[in-house]
């Protein structure tokens, strides 16, 4: 995954813990033994890093396909 | 996959056999492909195409006799295509063959061919073509003199010269008006050029008994494979090899395979290897000709002139083609990957044996449904399942198997297997069971009142203890191919039918049925449909529906017995049953062979397929194809929705999905514990209530996602605190990895219960 998969800060996603708002931040993510920098939106304090559904279900489905057909 | 064995798949796919009319000709002319640019108008193209294979197609293309025609598999049905008058058609549309291109070869030779007729040009031709120098000898003052006396208007002059004109700058000599003296010469030629071939015509040629061998009747011995004679330079055809009745098209059969045969042995290569293909042969390409209404062949308004091009194309337009493709048209999921088993089996070959790269074939291999369907329309009884099958053993072994495909139904049966569901006990009352009733795993999940039911009937109706066993039978570990788990839950089934007494199973799933049938042979097991028909209908049974069509599970494919006994109890019910393609015809509802797990795209095309064959609401005695019916949009019934009535349309009932599923198989064990057992089993309470509307259920059981899944998340997210709120929707948002996926949930919280609004997952893990 790459860096156009990056996410645009947005100020409406609070960490409930923290009560900070998310900033984007780069983020390992990794499956099968790959890994990829991936940047994502995160919480400065915690570090809970969320992931949103157009991602999941979109190309990180097809990387973690990919993968499988390795 | 042992190769072998893959050599004896791709065997007996026979797509690939060429068309009778092919088979049929000589030369193997493209017939089938012709038709098809005759059909799109493509006239020059279709020229060209016959061009390449027929060295003399202005030639051949009026005067061939055509054996392709009587072979016509369109005879069957109507009349045969008019192959010769479409050929006609085409080489009178004025275009022109290109000459014959020359390959530049090193090791060029020099070949003498005695006669200029049919054969012996072709002859020349090919060997032109391959590179070598060619000189004919031609007694005639003019090259294919026997052709000259055709009458103008089958075959004008002007036709031949333009075929000759194909031999243009190849270097061929001819040397016309120079006859052979044979027996002399034969020693000659033989010194002066490589080698020889002998296109004498049809008469007797005594006078080279001194040469070469002959026949009883004075021609020449020539082997009908290579086109050899005695004389190991020497190759001979045409019609001094068949005989007095003249085909144009055998005689150009002879020329271009002496052709070949001279081209090998200057070439010091085998005369007779790989050559069992050649010339006219029967086929083994399967055509279902009552597929196709009959139609009789266009006749031409002008006979003498033969087809216009509006009548060609409406001729050719009659052409099927011939394919067999049997399986492809019963099949949406071998129609789903444009090609045929042939071709899928090389695929799952290459897949399985690539070093490098991706393995493309790995989803198609787990979106068969191993049903056998193919195997029962095939000519050639080729299952794809066995193929499918095989290919995922090969996967798991070498750990290749993508983890996505069959993860869910994996862990559903895990579940099934857990302590929340299984059971395996004696009648209350018995210390002894002669019987065990093992309703599986789906019905439980699906309809676990008619579980109860069953149980309370059989044990109400057989002497000897009716024991109970909840438990899977193991299918989704035999076709995700998991040999490992497969042993493990069959192991476990035996140890415990051990404990219970070796009672005789009786099964109300078809899959179970298999399981049992197929790999534990020293179980005695029945089905339930046979036990109900011998001890009878329960007082209630409906005694008056309506038609149904029915829909026979695939695994009762061929349990003619299973089959009987269901029409019989629906004869009881007073169902009028209306047959679809019948028993043995019938089609997977996708669950088989976990196919809709790795592939819902391709196994919703399978029930939409055959949900739209009757309007009728359906009866099946699967719990999963009933399910999966109901959840395209189809009424249907289970058998056991007539015996056991208690739902006022049950043709209605709704898919349960996933979660209901697990929820119905765990309240069964504990209800059935607490009524006959008469245990004290408390219902779990959940400290996480949901709120989920259909639309967003719905998309999870697209996502297989549980709602415990969700619970879980939610129990997490509150618990931590570890949540995120989102400010414009005032929606919270947790996640939670319990395994090898990770969860999200986004949902709201009101009255201590909490609102679902969406939920994904992803296996991919963070940091």
């Amino acid at each position: 995954m790459s860096e156009k998969d990056s996410v645009a800060a947005t100020p409406e996603l609070l960490c409930a813990k923290c009560k900070l708002a998310l900033a984007p931040s780069k983020v390992t993510v990794s499956y099968l033994g790959n890994s990829f920098p991936v940047d994502l939106l995160r919480c400065p304090g915690c570090g809970f890093t969320y992931v949103p559904e157009s991602l999941a279900v979109g190309k990180m489905l097809q990387v973690e396909q990919a993968l499988e057909d390795k | 996959m042992d190769g072998q064995q893959v050599k004896d798949w791709e065997y007996h796919c026979i797509e690939e056999s060429p068309p009778a009319c092919t088979a049929a000709c000589p030369v193997h002319v493209d017939v089938r492909g012709m038709m098809d640019l005759v059909r799109k108008g493509d006239f020059k193209t279709a020229h060209a195409q016959y061009s390449r294979i027929v060295p003399f197609p202005g030639i051949v293309g009026r005067i061939c006799d055509h054996p392709c025609e009587s072979a016509c598999k369109r005879s069957e049905a109507g009349d045969a295509i008019r192959i010769h008058e479409l050929e006609r058609t085409c080489v009178n549309a004025g275009f022109d063959a290109a000459p014959f291109r020359v390959n530049k070869q090193l090791a060029r030779k020099r070949i003498a061919i005695v006669g200029a007729g049919l054969s012996g040009l072709t002859a020349a031709a090919e060997l032109l073509i391959k590179g070598h120098a060619v000189t004919v000898f031609e007694s005639k003052s003019a090259a294919l003199d026997r052709l000259r006396r055709y009458n103008d208007t089958v075959l004008p002059a002007t036709a031949i010269e333009a075929d000759l004109a194909r031999f243009g700058n190849t270097g061929l000599e001819l040397h016309l008006n120079e006859p052979i003296d044979l027996p002399s010469s034969i020693a000659t030629l033989a010194d002066d050029f490589d080698s020889i071939y002998l296109g004498l015509g049809p008469e007797p040629v005594s006078a080279l008994r001194d040469v070469l061998a002959l026949t009883a009747d004075d021609r020449i011995a020539i082997d009908p494979l290579t086109f050899a004679t005695s004389h190991p330079k020497v190759f001979a055809g045409g019609s001094q090899r068949y005989g007095a009745g003249y085909s144009p098209i055998t005689s150009l059969q002879d020329g271009r395979y002496a052709a070949l045969s001279i081209d090998r042995l200057l070439q010091g290569a085998s005369l007779t290897a790989n050559r069992d293909t050649q010339g006219a042969q029967p086929t083994r390409l399967y055509v279902n000709t009552g597929r196709h209404a009959p139609l009789t062949a266009i006749v031409p308004v002008d006979p003498l002139r033969g087809y216009s091009q509006e009548e060609a194309i409406a001729e050719a337009t009659r052409c099927f083609p011939c394919h067999c493709l049997e399986c492809v048209q019963v099949c949406p999921y071998l129609e789903h990957y444009g090609s045929y088993p042939k071709r899928y089996i090389r695929e799952i070959y290459n897949n399985e044996t690539i070093v490098m790269g991706n393995r493309k074939s790995n989803r198609m291999i787990d979106s068969c449904m191993l049903c056998g369907l193919c195997a029962e329309v095939c000519p050639e009884d080729l299952a794809m399942g066995d193929v499918c099958l095989s290919a995922r053993h090969g996967m798991v072994e070498k750990g290749r198997m993508p983890v996505s495909h069959h993860d869910f139904a994996l862990r559903d049966m895990a579940f099934s297997r857990s302590d929340a569901f299984t059971l395996a006990r004696h009648q209350p009352g018995f210390a002894h069971s002669k019987l065990l009733f093992y309703p599986g795993c789906q019905l439980a999940a699906s309809s676990p009142d008619h579980v109860a039911n069953v149980y309370a009937h059989l044990c109400a109706n057989l002497k000897g203890g009716v024991g109970l066993m909840l438990d899977c039978c193991g299918a989704p570990a035999q076709w995700a191919a998991r040999e490992d788990l497969f042993a493990e839950t069959r192991a476990a089934f035996a140890a415990e039918w051990q404990r219970l007494g070796q009672p005789t199973v009786v099964t109300a799933c078809s899959s179970c049925f298999r399981m049992f049938t197929d790999h534990q042979p020293d179980v005695k097991v029945e089905s339930l449909w046979s036990v109900l028909e011998r001890i009878g209908l329960p007082q209630g049974a409906l005694s008056s529906v309506k038609t149904l069509a029915i829909h026979d599970p695939c695994t009762t494919r061929h349990d003619t017995a299973i089959q009987n006994s269901v029409r019989k109890l629906l004869g009881q019910c007073g169902v009028t049953v209306k047959e679809l393609d019948g028993p043995e015809l019938t089609t997977c509802c996708g669950f088989g062979g976990l196919a809709s797990f790795a592939n819902p795209e391709v196994t919703n095309k399978i029930v939409d397929k055959r949900v739209a064959q009757s309007d009728a609401d359906y009866l099946t005695y699967c719990a999963m194809c009933r399910d999966n019916f109901s959840r395209r949009g189809k009424r249907a019934l289970h058998l056991l929705d007539l015996v056991f009535p208690g739902n006022p349309d049950p043709a209605s009932r709704a898919d349960p999905g996933f979660s209901m599923r697990q929820e119905n198989r765990g309240r069964l064990k504990r209800r059935l514990l607490r009524d006959l057992w008469e245990e004290t089993v408390n219902e779990p309470v959940t400290d996480i209530e949901l709120i989920v509307s259909a639309e967003v259920q719905a998309d999870l059981e697209k996502k297989l996602i549980l709602l415990d899944d969700l619970r879980q998340t939610i129990r997490h997210g509150e618990s931590s605190s570890e949540k995120l709120l989102d400010n414009k929707t005032g929606h919270f948002i947790a996640s939670f990895r319990p395994v090898s996926m990770t969860y999200w949930v986004e949902y709201t919280m009101a009255d201590g219960r909490y609102t679902v609004h969406r939920a994904y997952s992803h296996r991919m893990q963070l940091g």
